[in-house]
């Protein structure tokens, strides 16, 4: 296979195994390509692509327009704080004003679940979802799983905890999915007021015990505690979470194996990671940063080459 | 569909000899050269010559790489098909060296275009020059011709030149194939 089966990445729930692995292989290229001393290829240059983030980011967003212009696409980019949407425009508006300027290409954050999908249903443009609420965000679970397979040869087969706040977690929800559909285990494991009900019918174990579920896994990524999306307090003290629910370099020594540990950042240091921990050789945590790039690269390739 | 034979395996021995010499006869010890098979098809003739280089004619430690172009292709988007891409593998420094582009057949000259713009995003090497095993001839959109050439071919656009490898396609020969509907 050489094409994706979707025109848009709007979730992993919509691709199938083998656009996984197309991905992948074609982010293999794409990391050789932007470790060249001169880092760029031209395949994007008649493609203009609109970065619309209508919700903070920091990395992802940078991700992107770095993955953008290395592969020399015309990229603008649209934040909400400095926007017309303060004045009262609706998203299609704000979106259709933007196409009207010729843009192939839309990636968008938004804080409402399913931005993307009802874009998709509205505009002639090809839309990657960069995070929608708490809902998905697959360019970060393909990344994810890259770096897994980077680090420990495959992801098949594999026991995968995601720790901390899965509740409020886009991560944790595209990274389930994106496991699942390549043959790994995947367990959550938090605090219970941070565990949505009825988790167990995605398909995924449910542990409470962070050491059981370290002791379980060959991957434990980390998860940040979402403070701002939280209206009511879900445990009783940070303190007590971290003595719950944080990993540091005791801990890890004490269980019978070594585990990768990964974090999508940003890190809460002394929260759910210690520094010893983030900055040891078991966490593949820059290596991310490093092939959020790439993946992103290989995403923006492929659909690009299925706009005619 | 037709196909004719244009190269034996031992007629495309003698001219893979030919080439190898007068490699020899610019490059000498190939101490400031290196060699680049150009994904995806060029990289068989291009260990084979450093086998035979290197084998039948004692010169050591060549350095051999291979170039993907699929990023650097002019016709991204334009064609019925997805471009797929091959590994780049260039592990040496090609700044100030001399280099030798190795591809099977040379048909319209974009793929050598292509290789050209993308051998720039690991420096600037001193010269570069082109070998091919088959020269299409009457076939060039632009203006690109080899240094080094196994055998100069007519064929017409309806025909495709096809190069066998042993260790690939479980033989050494060169086919002149007419097409119905595959890609050239």
């Amino acid at each position: 296979m050489s094409e994706l089966s979707v025109d848009h990445l709007l979730g992993i729930k919509y691709l199938k195994e083998q656009d996984i692995q197309l991905i992948f292989e074609t982010a293999d290229h794409f990391k050789e390509v932007i470790n060249r001393p001169i880092k760029k290829v031209p395949s994007l240059r008649d493609i203009t692509i609109a970065n619309l983030f209508f919700e903070n980011s920091t990395r992802t967003k940078l991700s992107f327009e770095l993955a953008e212009k290395r592969l020399s696409a015309d990229v603008i980019n649209f934040s909400a704080s400095q926007s017309s949407v303060k004045k009262g425009e609706t998203l299609i508006d704000t979106v259709n004003n933007i196409l009207s300027m010729k843009v192939d290409m839309v990636v968008m954050r938004h804080p409402n679940p399913g931005a993307g999908v009802f874009l998709s249903k509205h505009i002639n443009a090809s839309i990657i979802n960069a995070g929608d609420g708490a809902h998905e965000h697959p360019t970060q679970a393909l990344l994810d799983s890259y770096s897994i397979r980077e680090r420990l040869g495959e992801v098949k087969g594999k026991n995968v905890v995601i720790v901390g706040d899965i509740l409020h977690s886009r991560v944790a929800l595209s990274n389930i999915f994106a496991l699942q559909l390549q043959g790994a285990n995947v367990m959550v494991c938090g605090p219970k007021t941070l565990i949505p009900k009825y988790i167990d019918k995605l398909g995924v174990k449910v542990e409470t015990n962070l050491r059981k579920a370290l002791n379980w896994c060959d991957v434990a990524n980390m998860l940040r505690v979402q403070n701002e999306r939280m209206d009511i307090s879900y445990f009783p003290s940070t303190r007590e979470y971290t003595q719950q629910y944080g990993v540091n370099a005791g801990l890890l020594e004490s269980l019978d194996k070594e585990i990768v540990i990964m974090h999508p950042g940003p890190i809460n240091r002394g929260v759910e990671i210690t520094s010893d921990v983030a900055d040891s050789n078991q966490a593949i945590i820059l290596n991310q940063v490093e092939n959020g790039v790439a993946i992103r690269m290989a995403v923006i390739y492929l659909l690009a080459s299925k706009i005619k | 569909m037709s196909q004719k034979v244009l190269l034996n395996a031992k007629e495309l021995n003698i001219i893979l000899h030919r080439l190898a010499c007068q490699l020899i006869e610019n490059h000498n010890d190939f101490t400031n050269t290196v060699l680049i098979g150009i994904q995806p098809r060029g990289k068989f003739l291009a260990v084979r010559l450093m086998q035979m280089l290197t084998e039948e004619y004692q010169i050591k430690n060549i350095q051999l790489g291979q170039l993907d172009i699929t990023f650097f292709r002019d016709d991204f988007r334009r064609g019925d098909k997805p471009l797929e891409a091959n590994s780049t593998e260039i592990d040496f420094v090609v700044e100030d060296k001399k280099i030798v582009f190795i591809d099977d057949v040379l048909y319209t000259g974009r793929s050598i275009r292509a290789a050209l713009t993308a051998i720039q995003s690991f420096g600037r090497p001193d010269e570069i020059e082109l070998l091919t095993l088959i020269d299409r001839r009457f076939s060039r959109h632009l203006p690109i011709q080899p240094d080094y050439r196994g055998r100069q071919v007519d064929a017409i656009n309806e025909e495709k030149v096809k190069v066998n490898w042993i260790e690939n396609d479980g033989e050494d020969s060169v086919y002149l194939i007419e097409k119905e509907n595959t890609e050239s």
